[in-house]
């Protein structure tokens, strides 16, 4: 940066204020440049939004700084030049408008008298002569000069400039004044050393690197405060000179690059784990690590912390809250979140109509608020977070909430939906209806929102670049928003694995663990409930998925092992059954083709070391697919809860249990609390009764195959398998020798049963199975069980 | 004179088509393809070409035409349309042919719907005809279930 002139003058303290009579055209500075521009300005996590918005302001003014000493020399020659005093006009009228936004009131009040006199010479009141030209000179250096005191100190800096502000205003009244030059710097150095301290020193070399984390607790929109204005010649580079503007089309260009290379790195890796040549796998070695590196870099010159989109949120909300009546208070978590620039771009949008929506409707008056026993303030969150290879964005308030029954009326009102489909969603689905196209629940619009034309533009707004949006309300309680965006252009480490012959790749955020059943322990461990399979994962159920029904395609390879790939999906954990388990690789995440968009069980695709196509699993579109997470997505939402009406016949789901050798009884699912197993050390004795503590109370054991065949032998076992039977809040266990399944079927009882303990005889899955007679037992042992009691001591 | 029009040739059992070569990127011998589970019917899989990901669309499928005999395979012909890149899966890959747009004629009534639907015209050969394939509609899939072909 150029910091050669050195202006002179003296310092005078107080600042005078100038008084806004002259109104500037509106001219801005044509800012469609720098709209698809990414300023490369530190991106340090900890920088505040409005620090950012300051480096980019300095490093603009910079640039349009150099850009005017040429313009006004080249004025001088041609003082006629009509464009160049535009030009001129225009870049003082953006310093002083932005110092205007940002609150530097010193500099912008020296650009205000510069760009009055500028209008004059612009309207031809004034002519250039050179006394303007120095004056005009002096302006701009005064301006780099309170510019390098910002970037360094956060404020202006003590220098006074009133002088100069009086010449430029003596001029601009059309009378040749006497030349005041700018203030010097030498005087101050002298002045403000004494009141600088060196820490003021080592902050501006931290913010100097843009590296650093140093925290800047004090705001920088503070107006300036007395110190600052120094000018060291050791000082290292401005911020200028360590940033430059570089077009996203170049980075996007460097990244498709990296991700070849990635995927270059990855065969000549898988080469070299066959190759024997030792010096082929160093240099393999040296790769690798390069690589990595190379590509950390180029992806972090893209990412953004999604402060920067909140940072103006305060203000909006604080806004909306005074014109509303409301108090609101916004909570933000996550600032750091990182994510692409251009995701960045494309959620600005969508998240300033969320949360004008949920300020304006979500968020009660305070009376209203008071009246349903909340706090007067409201609460409007927000939190960002990485889950799931996706950015997780999430609007939450504690509002009034959403009135399913309100959404239906509108909506058949509105004839979105048909009273058969109504009759059949959900509050959850009802509630999503809010995005369908020209919905809108605002009884009255208010200049703020509600014009029907709101949430289904956020809607597509977030499908276009991938994302999904969901919304959970509970009425009178609040409000949540959820925005997941895919990192379509991130390089992610996955899992690979093996099913039905073809690879696919599992991003391992979404991994917690893989479990290997082999042999005996496949049926030992994996218990159906309703037909479907779950393992006991230390001690929890986890539901089991597997992959190759999910994806309809042959199971290739039929051995006796389990793989399950134990996954998070919101916050539920599921086990997906694979076929095989290969090894985790770094893999570029390229976004499905519009033909294959549709399916919720595919995030993406990417290219394997071998060169290969594999596709990449959308671990929560799986999870919904398969019902692990109760809401299906909406596109399947009618056609589910169609397929779900059929299967409401008269049908009976029970489970199957094995006593001694050969007996099979059943009994209903609906009288089943849990199954659970014992361990036999945990077993103790009350007077003569087996009892297990069981979720803080004393639990019976009643033994069915002692009931039923005289059997004793579980005595011998070292667990014991348990049907909890609970009434009343009083639990007992009915132990049985092996549970066997769970079926749905039409109950045809074919005998009456005289046996003690049973209800009568059915046919199940074509076998002869007892119906038990629960209650009949439980009472036979504790007669005062379903007395409306609290248990005894048994 | 009239204009005059380059087509990108190919065969599909006898029928002869064709695509305009300022649509065609390139085109490419048969190559291993990732197959894609639940997809759309016509879609045959994914090929990695020099690290771009596109997808195949098996043509025949599309047009409702029986499958290439056993041993056979096909090859791909890549087009540019507005749904991305994608391949197009033809059994042999002729000449680049001009033809002169005197020679033109809409497609005829009487050959099948999903034909119709898809050819853009009929350019009548000296010794055969040349079928001209839309390509925007040929990508264009909507929901993933079976719907070609069955007509």
């Amino acid at each position: 940066m150029d910091k050669n002139s050195k202006p002179d003058s003296d310092l005078l303290k107080g600042m005078e204020p100038v008084a806004p009579d002259m109104t500037p055209d509106p001219i801005n500075k044509d800012q469609t440049e720098a709209d698809t521009e990414v300023s490369s300005v530190d991106n340090s996590e900890d920088m505040s939004g409005m620090d950012d918005i300051i480096n980019e302001f300095i490093v603009e003014s910079y640039e349009n700084l150099d850009q005017l000493d040429q313009d006004l020399v080249g004025l001088e020659k041609n003082p006629g030049e009509v464009s160049i005093l535009s030009s001129i006009f225009r870049t003082i009228h953006t310093i002083k408008g932005t110092c205007g936004f940002i609150g530097f009131s010193k500099l912008e009040s020296v650009a205000h008298v510069g760009e009055n006199l500028l209008s004059k010479l612009r309207d031809g009141a004034l002519t250039l002569d050179p006394p303007i030209t120095s004056a005009l000179l002096a302006m701009v250096d005064a301006i780099r000069q309170m510019l390098s005191c910002i970037e360094k100190s956060q404020n202006e800096g003590v220098v006074d400039y009133s002088e100069l502000i009086e010449t430029l205003t003596t001029l601009q009244k059309g009378e040749s004044a006497k030349i005041a030059p700018a203030p010097t710097e030498t005087s101050s150095v002298e002045k403000s050393e004494e009141i600088v301290p060196v820490a003021q020193d080592e902050q501006s070399a931290q913010i100097l690197v843009p590296e650093s984390k140093s925290k800047k607790e004090d705001s920088p929109a503070k107006p300036a405060e007395p110190n600052g204005g120094v000018e060291r010649k050791q000082e290292v580079r401005s911020m200028a000179d360590t940033n430059i503007r570089v077009d996203v089309t170049l980075l996007d260009q460097l990244m498709n690059l990296v991700g070849e290379l990635v995927l270059a790195r990855n065969q000549i890796l898988q080469f070299s784990s066959k190759g024997q040549d030792a010096g082929f796998l160093a240099t393999t070695q040296h790769l690798n690590l390069v690589t990595t590196e190379l590509q950390e870099g180029v992806m972090k010159t893209r990412m953004q912390t999604i402060g920067n989109v909140w940072s103006k949120f305060p203000r909006v909300v604080r806004d909306l809250a005074a014109s509303c009546g409301k108090k609101i208070r916004l909570e933000m978590e996550g600032k750091e979140t990182e994510l692409d620039k251009t995701l960045i771009e494309a959620i600005k949008d969508p998240l300033t109509h969320i949360i004008r929506n949920s300020a304006d409707h979500g968020i009660e008056s305070p009376e209203d608020r008071k009246a349903a026993g909340k706090p007067e303030e409201g609460l409007l969150k927000l939190r960002a977070f990485h889950e799931g290879g996706q950015v997780n964005i999430e609007i939450i308030d504690d509002g009034r909430g959403i009135n399913p029954e309100k959404i239906k009326e509108k909506a058949l009102e509105k004839h979105l939906i048909t009273p058969d489909q109504a009759s059949r969603m959900s509050d959850h689905e009802l509630v999503n209806l809010v995005f369908a196209a020209g919905f809108s629940t605002a009884e009255k619009v208010t200049n703020v929102s509600g014009r029907g034309v709101g949430m289904d533009v956020v809607k597509t707004n977030i499908e276009k670049i991938g994302g999904t949006v969901d919304i959970q309300s509970t009425y009178g309680e609040g409000t949540t928003l959820k925005i997941k965006i895919p990192l379509t252009l991130a390089i992610i480490p996955a899992l690979t694995v093996m099913t039905g012959g073809d690879r696919y790749a599992i991003p391992q955020v979404n991994l917690l663990e893989l479990v290997l059943l082999e042999g005996e322990q496949i049926s030992k461990n994996v218990e159906f409930i309703k037909g479907a399979p779950v393992y006991r994962l230390r001690g929890h159920l986890l539901p089991l998925i597997y992959l190759s029904e999910e994806l309809k395609v042959k199971k290739k390879d039929d051995n006796d092992k389990v793989n399950i790939v134990v996954l998070q999906a919101d916050e539920r954990q599921f086990g997906l059954v694979v076929e095989g388990v290969r090894d985790t690789e770094e893999i570029v995440v390229k976004p499905l083709s519009q033909q294959l968009k549709g399916i919720p069980a595919f995030s993406g695709a990417t290219i394997m070391g071998d060169g290969k196509v594999a596709l990449i699993l959308d671990v929560m579109g799986l999870a919904q697919s398969a019902r692990v997470v109760t809401q299906t997505r909406k596109r399947s939402r009618l056609e589910s809860s169609e397929k779900g009406d059929e299967k409401a016949t008269d049908k009976q789901t029970l489970l199957l249990f094995g006593i001694g050798e050969k007996g099979r009884m059943a009994i209903p699912l609906s009288m089943v609390a849990r199954l659970e197993e014992f361990k036999q050390a945990d077993i103790e004795r009350s007077g003569n009764q087996d009892v297990v503590q069981y979720r803080g109370e004393i639990m019976p054991l009643i033994y069915l195959a002692k009931i039923f065949n005289g059997d004793t032998s579980y005595t011998e076992k070292e667990t014991l398998q348990a049907v909890v039977y609970t009434k009343n809040g009083k639990s007992v266990a009915l132990v049985a020798d092996k549970i066997l399944d769970i079926v749905e079927e039409t109950i045809t009882t074919k005998r009456a049963s005289n046996r003690k303990g049973t209800l009568g005889t059915i046919v199940v899955q074509n076998l002869v199975t007892d119906l038990l007679d629960a209650e009949g037992i439980v009472r036979e042992h504790d007669p005062t069980f379903f007395d409306n009691q609290p248990l005894a001591t048994v | 004179m009239a204009q005059n029009r380059q087509y990108c040739t190919f065969y599909l059992g006898d029928l002869f088509f064709g695509v305009e070569v300022e649509n065609v990127q390139e085109v490419f011998k048969y190559q291993e393809m990732t197959r894609v589970p639940l997809a759309h019917s016509v879609v045959r899989g994914l090929i990695n070409l020099r690290g771009q990901i596109i997808t195949a669309i098996d043509l025949r499928a599309r047009l409702g035409m029986d499958e290439l005999p056993d041993g056979k395979l096909p090859m791909n012909v890549v087009v540019r349309t507005e749904e991305g890149v994608v391949s197009l899966l033809v059994d042999k890959i002729a000449e680049v042919l001009e033809v002169s747009e005197d020679n033109f004629e809409r497609p005829p009534d009487t050959i099948d719907e999903i034909t119709r639907e898809l050819v853009l015209g009929v350019y009548k050969l000296e010794n055969k005809l040349l079928l001209t394939l839309d390509t925007e509609k040929t990508v264009r899939l909507g929901p993933p279930v079976s719907m070609a072909g069955e007509v």
